[in-house]
């Protein structure tokens, strides 16, 4: 998969990530199990979030810093995708606010997805916006549960006359190979791994393939590298990779699996994101994917990548985090324990035809403003409540809008999968007002004033629905 | 304001109520029965005499049938009415109307709710198919975004809030641990109830009225007949009603600390009874306690405090049992928990007892005895920036 010659330059237009805002302790694994866990952090999506609403929070991220295009197409890849014969690309592009004929489709289901998702937008001619996350379980007390992490990516690829191309693809190669390393049944909340040493042994030829042919296509040498960026949820493979890739000598990016543990699919291109961030003009960026094979791909950043200013860096990020989530907490996030619920009537499923004929609110976070007056409305409403203008509405996109706390308070008797939730009365920059939950956030810190923006998530599920839409979140 | 009032116009001739609580032995039917009876009783005729009927009921019922199947009513006009919280006012304002239309001579109005019978904490509103957006925020949650609000636009600490609270719901306790019909008749300490475990925002468990099942009824006729009926009854100075746009939750002028809905409704009231200065004219006032950051801020509302200075007059005492206008003598809602449908008659029979000086002696307001003659009583449904609101106005003299 050599890039062609004689056409405009490809690649990456802009890229965004999403690391969420709890992290949890590796050592309260095992003072809970009295084995397990480990040192440093992993990452955690929070209770209202998942793979899809990460995906969007990753890809909002992304469109806040630069000026993109509008997308030929959105592919979702994930191995933890919330909706099965559901397509969880339309949810992303709903909440981007897309029109209709740009195309969604799904890559799912194991952790090579990504790399499909990415392979097929190199090879477009269009602009492709790429979104990949996971959120990774493993059983209490396995490996998987402690090393591992959630995290959301979402990259723009394209050519030069879409935007300006910050990494250019220089090519790479992929080698593929059937054998049992790592697999999951759909049902279950946990992996398998096959003894790690096989794993270990095939892994080493497939990457030692990949990467002489990419090498072999591109014309370059591992001198020629800056850069090498190796994922895969096989550890000991993924140590010994750059010895089979020749690239044992260049520099190693770094992996953030200390702290936010290694976010599975979507690993690899988070990486290269916390690069990108960093990274200067004509640096060439090689990524290599362990997963059911070996995949290089290899970037040259271009002058374009001076003028580019990520929103939200992979590294504040990572650094941001909250590390006081406790174990039970995180257990019962993601359906490991099974706690009383509150006696209350079970919450109602969102129904498909107003969520379907609100869906730029719901999805979007778009008000109506009235002409005449100026109010905005959230929800939109088409009689302004200034003035009482009627069908004088323009459609208003609040969601990148900040706002600031009016009034708020802690409620304890409402349903949540973590209560107690906090409800916040939020009044926009510019005009309107919402009441809002408060997510990511101590019910101690809290007060009137305080600045937030909004952000994409699960309300809940019921009946098999989930109910994506908008919570407010503190600015930090 | 376009509503010209019917003051004068129609008597309370008799009423009956339940006691609240947990009636886990009774039915609905039971309930209905026992205040249809006692208002029947107390007006000295029977249900044949009833000419129509209007019952509130949030969610214990539909329709007429509701009523008319347990009570055997003879094939007569049953209208089921529903205004959230306001339901049972509602049933009073549109029977009294029909009263005044000359339409019919002798109606009841009577509420009722069974709201135990569900095994659920606090209230369960009914689901409609939406799309899912709607913030989840419970009842006792929305209505203790004022509290911080009132604070910060006051300069109130929140731990002065907290003792203003606490000291709307210590005194309710104290009314209603001197009424046989309420749901808790025990007083409670301020300790007490400041260190109960929290709801939502800083209102404690005790600053939330309970929920209880319970029933209220009136029997209504036009003034000019009501002494055919008793030597005593009462007289409707006023009937308000507003519903709004539902600003609140939209306009970020609204501020949460006043419920515009009460405010417009508390003047169209007073303007149709001629009340001029709502503290010093009215003897007693019944409102809608559901939380008691809402009874600080009808105070101000309702124009019994002026702005700023509600959360004073409650630690003066200005609204206690032996205060300047004593504030849900009953025990409010705070006492007798809030079965939606009966909670507005059930405001209107202490109106009906205390300005008839039928209260029990340890209950009975000086004010009365100090000549006031007049009642309100205010009902609301909904949440802060989004509600309905009643108010109405009784007096035991005409004019």
């Amino acid at each position: 998969m050599t890039q062609s010659t004689g056409r405009l330059r490809r690649g990456i237009l802009g890229y965004g990530t999403h690391v969420p805002y709890y992290r949890l302790q590796r050592s309260s694994i095992s003072a809970a199990l009295g084995s397990g866990g480990g040192k440093g952090t992993r990452a955690v999506a929070s209770y209202d979030e998942d793979a899809t609403s990460m995906a969007v929070e990753a890809a909002r991220g992304a469109l806040r810093s630069f000026d993109a295009p509008i997308p030929a197409a959105v592919y979702f890849s994930s191995v933890t995708p919330p909706y099965l014969d559901k397509t969880n690309a339309n949810a992303v592009h709903a909440a981007l606010n897309y029109p209709g004929d740009v195309f969604a489709g799904d890559m799912v289901g194991s952790v090579r997805s990504t790399t499909a998702a990415l392979t097929a937008a190199l090879n477009d001619r269009r602009a492709v916006l790429v979104t990949a996350a996971d959120v990774r379980t493993g059983r209490p007390g396995s490996g998987d549960e402690a090393s591992l992490g959630d995290a959301g990516v979402a990259v723009m690829i394209g050519s030069d006359d879409d935007a300006p191309v910050i990494a250019e693809w220089v090519g790479g190669a992929s080698a593929t190979g059937e054998f049992l390393d790592r697999w999951r049944q759909p049902n279950w909340n946990y992996s398998r791994v096959w003894e790690e040493r096989f794993g270990e042994s095939v892994y080493k030829r497939l990457v030692t393939e990949a990467a002489n042919d990419a090498f072999k296509a591109t014309e370059l040498s591992a001198a020629d590298i800056d850069k090498v960026i190796i994922t895969g949820l096989h550890g000991r493979a993924v140590r010994g990779a750059a010895g089979a890739a020749g690239v044992g000598e260049v520099p190693a990016a770094a992996d953030l699996t200390a702290s936010i543990g290694n976010t599975g699919s979507g690993h690899g291109l988070l990486a290269l994101a916390n690069e990108l961030d960093q990274a200067a003009p004509d640096q060439l960026l090689m990524l290599v994917s362990l997963a059911d094979g070996c995949d290089v791909t290899i970037f040259r950043t271009t002058d374009a990548i001076a003028d580019y200013v990520p929103d939200n860096p992979v590294a504040e990020q990572v650094a941001g985090g909250n590390d006081g989530l406790d174990y039970a907490k995180f257990l019962t996030w993601r359906g490991f324990l099974d706690r009383e619920p509150p006696r209350r009537p079970d919450p109602d499923a969102p129904a498909g035809p107003p969520a379907q004929r609100n869906v730029a609110w719901k999805f979007g976070f778009v008000g109506s403003r009235d002409r005449s007056s100026g109010a905005v409305h959230l929800p939109p409403q088409r009689v302004s409540v200034k003035g009482g203008a009627v069908d004088e509405m323009e459609m208003v996109p609040m969601a990148d809008v900040e706002a600031v706390v009016t009034t708020y308070t802690i409620d304890h008797l409402a349903f949540s999968p973590s209560p107690p939730t906090i409800a916040v009365v939020v009044d926009f920059d510019g005009g309107g007002r919402f009441t809002s939950q408060l997510t990511d956030a101590d019910p101690d810190e809290v007060e009137i004033g305080m600045r937030v923006r909004m952000t994409f998530r699960r309300m809940l599920t019921a009946d098999g629905v989930h109910n994506y839409f908008w919570k407010a979140t503190p600015v930090r | 304001m376009g509503s010209r009032g019917i003051k004068d116009q129609v008597a309370i001739v008799g009423m009956g109520c339940t006691r609240f609580g947990e009636h886990f032995d009774r039915s609905i039917d039971d309930m209905i029965i026992e205040a249809a009876h006692s208002a029947y009783d107390s007006a000295g005729i029977s249900q044949d005499d009833v000419d129509a009927f209007w019952f509130g009921t949030l969610s214990s019922g539909t329709s007429g049938l509701t009523i008319s199947k347990p009570l055997k009513i003879d094939y007569k006009p049953v209208t089921r009415v529903e205004n959230m919280c306001a339901s049972g006012s509602e049933a009073f304002r549109n029977a009294a109307y029909a009263v005044a239309s000359g339409a019919f001579d002798v109606v009841m109005a009577i509420g009722a709710e069974k709201l135990k019978d569900n095994g659920m904490s606090g209230l369960v509103g009914a689901s409609t198919a939406d799309d899912g957006t709607k913030t989840s925020v419970t009842a006792p949650a929305s209505f203790s975004l004022l509290a911080p609000a009132y604070g910060e636009k006051y300069g109130v600490d929140r731990e002065t809030m907290k003792e203003v609270m606490t000291r709307i719901a210590w005194k309710n306790h104290f009314n209603g641990a001197r009424n046989p019909r309420a749901q808790f008749q025990k007083e409670v300490s301020k300790e007490k109830i400041a260190n109960a475990p929290k709801v939502a925002g800083d209102l404690g468990i005790f600053d939330c009225s309970g929920v209880s099942d319970g029933s209220a009824a009136a029997i209504l006729c036009r003034a000019e007949d009501a002494h055919k009926y008793t030597d005593n009854p009462l007289y409707i100075k006023a009937l308000a009603f507003t519903s709004g746009p539902g600003a609140g939750p939209l306009d970020p002028d609204y501020d949460y600390t006043t419920f515009n809905e009460v405010s417009r409704c508390a003047a169209d009231a007073y303007e149709q009874a001629g009340i001029t200065d709502a503290r010093n004219q009215i003897a007693m006032a019944e409102v809608h306690d559901c939380f008691t950051p809402t009874e600080l801020v009808l105070m101000e509302d309702l124009q019994f405090s002026k702005r700023g200075e509600g959360w004073q007059d409650v630690m003066d005492g200005t609204f206690d049992l032996d205060g300047e206008l004593p504030v849900n003598p009953d025990g409010g809602l705070k006492s007798f928990g809030h079965p939606i449908g009966a909670s507005g008659l059930r405001m209107l029979y202490e109106c009906w007892l205390q300005l008839r000086k039928e209260a029990p002696e340890d209950r009975q307001i000086l004010s009365v005895e100090k000549g006031k003659t007049l009642g309100l009583t205010h009902n609301l449904g909904g949440r802060p920036g989004e509600c309905v609101s009643f108010a109405s106005v009784v007096g035991s003299e005409l004019g």
